[in-house]
């Protein structure tokens, strides 16, 4: 096995050496002498091609999982960084496969910008996992987090709490598709009840960038709009709960009025201890790490895309019929704070920072 | 206009020194009238439109912190621009130094010099190393820009991936909160301001100045024997500048303590809020800067060498030192900046000034600096700051989404410098 290994660090090395040398060709690999053969998966090389390494969450969360995942079936990672270009990503993916990967996991930068190189890689037999983000090609598997549902959990924590009542939406950026899915998740919930007008929604806004200090501001001129009778706040992500809760703050309102979040940010689930947040849904990046490692490891072994465990028939927004695995993300709230400390996601002492004794969760005491 | 006739024989160069320096200041004058004149529209405009609550003391005080940031940074613009470079990178060396503030306060203080949050003196520390780091590195791209000739647009685009990526490093990305409870005061909130009294005593002290500064220019002027404006026309602007100073805190102090938020802390019913912290900061830095360009040398050469970098250098102005000063005022001001909005946000997160660069620039801009070179004032640059607040803040009030708001913004920023450029040219 380990000769194996070592022969296969061999051809990579020659790999890169003949990618180097021409840039041309990148379809002639020597990648079948890597891949160990019959339905084991040692040696396989899995690439991986982030689309901005530099965010904490993919070096943190993710790529450790993907790599434990791999190890333990005794496949090899690769990976590259397209620093946010997509043109980058495409040579990123032909590189990859010249450096002989017999699996490619791609976090997109722009999901349409790269199908012609995803298509490359399906020309040579080369199964694609569309990691986090939308590929529309029907050859990929697309691995993610359910975000409409996220969505749907942000609404019906807060929707339990206040079934009527004002609301506040703050969305995300406007340019992120991210943000009308979940804001079409939360109809799902909120729905019925704002067309029978129990629930009025008082202010509802795009936040730029997903930036905290704007949803601050936005929150501001909302209260200031409906004279501070706000019965609870719909906030997409943490961050931006953050800046509805400064601006809760301002006028005496934090911990009055119900907050959504989705992220796990460790001020936020601060909050959620605190009380100044009722949920925060948490997509642990480990599972979609993992997913997608054990995913890459059935892949390896000859499985087909639509076969691998748990994969299901979906249709994407553009129409493209595609194999798909969806996470559940788990909304998280005062009542299971034990699921973030069990997974070591947050220490004890993070999360229940500046907590009242008298008035702490359970997890907290 | 007798009084100006009177300038005395033997000062050669008096007359037509004097009559250049008239001529400026009008044109100064009308420019920021026509701004404010632009602001009152706005705001009575939105007014009308949102039913009365635009002009309300809530929502004018909301405003005011709201614009604080940007017009503290525009300040320092100013002078970039006017001496014909340009800073792309406050947005970053803002978040920068705010997440190392947060880091400092929360971390780094309590971790490796046992100065835990919350003590008396962690915030001062913080915020003195972060106004330094701002200048720090204003000073090593001033340095770059001036003595090794690299363009400013190409360093400070360099900084501003630099600086936001350092960001996004020292904290691993996460967001740092919540703050040392007195720093949090720096971004205001009622917590965050002076009160009634102080208030009060803010506005007459304000008052006074401009009574000290009508009276010490009217004796430069005679000193030197520059014509001196008519006493009606010094009357006229000390009752409307003195007017316009007590009218703001009288509205600050208008805006009553929020019901749920006095109960907490124990204040009566309709205590007055008062002025808030950030909005203190920013009439102090704008005060400062504009004595610091109008009244010593350094702001002076500023001016010069936007106007004429040539001739300015071959009148013997040490140009290189100049730019670099220019530099470590914008990111000590951007540092200043970023210590106000994360403490009113009560985190560090990464992106706190992103894009703020934009709002920066257009703010001096639509003040009426011109990118020319030369041409620019400290207080039109703050109340451009606060037009563009007024329009997203008033467009929320709408309900107006944020993407209908960019286009507002674009056209006015536009459209400001469109009338500015017509209006000079008419005037020539």
């Amino acid at each position: 096995m380990l000769i194996n290994r070592k022969l296969a660090a061999l051809v990579g090395v020659a790999a890169i050496v003949l990618t180097a040398c021409s840039s041309t060709a990148p379809g002639t690999t020597p990648s079948a002498a890597a891949g160990g053969g019959g339905a084991t998966a040692t040696g396989c090389k899995v690439g991986v091609s982030w689309n901005n390494y530099t965010e904490e969450r993919w070096a943190k969360r993710d790529e450790p999982a993907i790599k434990a995942a791999l190890e333990a079936a005794g496949a090899v990672y690769l990976s590259n960084d397209a620093k946010s270009s997509a043109a980058t990503q495409a040579t990123n993916i032909d590189q990859l496969i010249s450096q002989g990967a017999k699996v490619l996991i791609v976090l997109a930068q722009d999901g349409t910008a790269i199908k012609p190189a995803v298509a490359t890689a399906a020309a040579a037999g080369i199964p694609v996992i569309a990691y986090d983000r939308l590929i529309e090609d029907p050859k990929v598997l697309y691995l993610t987090f359910d975000n409409k549902l996220v969505g749907n959990m942000q609404a019906a924590a807060i929707f339990k709490v206040v079934p009527k009542g004002n609301y506040v939406i703050i969305k995300g950026n406007k340019a992120d598709a991210n943000a009308d899915f979940l804001r079409s998740g939360m109809e799902e919930v909120i729905g019925a009840a704002v067309k029978s007008g129990d629930i009025k929604i008082v202010g509802e806004s795009y936040t730029d960038d997903w930036k905290p200090a704007n949803a601050q501001k936005n929150m501001e001129q909302f209260l200031t709009l409906a004279n501070n009778k706000v019965d609870a706040v719909l906030s997409q992500n943490d961050g931006m709960a953050g800046g509805v809760i400064a601006a809760l703050k301002a006028q005496g309102l934090a911990g009055k009025v119900p907050v959504s979040g989705q992220d796990g940010d460790l001020a936020a689930l601060n909050n959620v201890a605190l009380g100044n947040q009722t949920v925060d849904v948490w997509k642990d990046a480990r599972e979609l790490g993992k997913a997608a490692g054990l995913a890459a490891v059935e892949l390896c072994k000859g499985t087909t895309v639509d076969k691998v465990t748990g994969a299901a028939p979906f249709t994407s927004p553009g129409g493209a019929a595609l194999s798909s695995i969806f996470l559940k993300p788990i909304p998280i709230t005062k009542d299971n704070l034990k699921v973030v400390l069990d997974a070591a996601w947050i220490t004890k002492e993070q999360l229940c920072q500046g907590v009242d004794a008298a008035k702490a969760p359970a997890d907290c005491k | 206009m007798a009084e100006a006739s009177s300038v005395p024989k033997d000062n050669p160069r008096g007359p037509t020194r004097s009559l250049r320096s008239l001529l400026l200041s009008t044109e100064v004058d009308t420019r920021l009238l026509g701004l404010i004149a632009a602001l009152g529209v706005i705001w009575i405009g939105f007014n009308i439109m949102s039913d009365g609550l635009f002009l309300t003391p809530r929502n004018l005080w909301n405003l005011s912190v709201q614009s604080a940031s940007v017009a503290i940074m525009a300040t320092g613009m100013v002078l970039i621009i006017v001496s014909r470079n340009i800073d792309l990178s406050v947005g970053s060396v803002l978040t920068f130094t705010a997440m190392t503030m947060a880091m400092l306060q929360t971390e780094w203080l309590p971790n490796l010099l046992g100065i835990a949050v919350n003590e008396p003196y962690t915030w001062i520390i913080a915020l003195a190393m972060g106004l330094l780091l701002g200048a720090a590195i204003g000073g090593l791209q001033g340095f770059i820009i001036a003595y090794m000739g690299v363009p400013s647009f190409i360093v400070t685009l360099g900084g501003l991936l630099i600086w936001a990526g350092l960001a996004f490093q020292e904290a691993s990305g996460r967001t740092i909160s919540p703050l040392d409870s007195t720093f949090q005061l720096l971004g205001g909130g009622p917590i965050g301001s002076i009160g009634e009294l102080a208030s009060w005593a803010v506005g007459i002290l304000a008052c006074v100045g401009i009574v000290y500064t009508l009276i010490a220019s009217r004796r430069r002027r005679r000193r030197y024997g520059f014509p001196v404006r008519p006493m009606g026309a010094e009357v006229t602007v000390l009752v409307l500048g003195c007017a316009a100073v007590l009218g703001a805190v009288w509205v600050a102090n208008s805006y009553p303590w929020p019901e749920a938020l006095a109960l907490q802390y124990g204040k009566g019913p309709n205590t007055p809020v008062g002025i808030a912290n950030p909005v203190l900061i920013a009439i102090v830095v704008a005060m400062v800067m504009t004595i610091i360009a109008t009244r010593r040398r350094f702001g002076r050469y500023v001016f010069a060498i936007g106007g004429n970098p040539e001739a300015a250098e071959l009148g013997g102005i040490n140009t290189r030192r100049t730019i670099m000063l220019t530099f470590v005022i914008m990111s000590t001001l951007a540092a200043a900046s970023g210590a106000v909005l994360s403490a009113r946000l009560n985190a560090g997160v990464v992106g706190l000034g992103t894009q703020s660069e934009l709002y920066v620039i257009a703010a001096a801009v639509i003040g009426g600096t011109s990118f020319a070179g030369g041409i620019g004032t400290i207080p039109g640059a703050v109340l451009g700051a606060v037009v563009m607040q007024s329009l997203q803040s008033g467009m929320v009030l709408m309900r107006v989404d944020s993407p209908i708001q960019d286009i507002v913004v674009g056209i006015v920023l536009v459209a400001a410098v469109g009338a500015d450029a017509a209006i000079r040219r008419r005037s020539r």
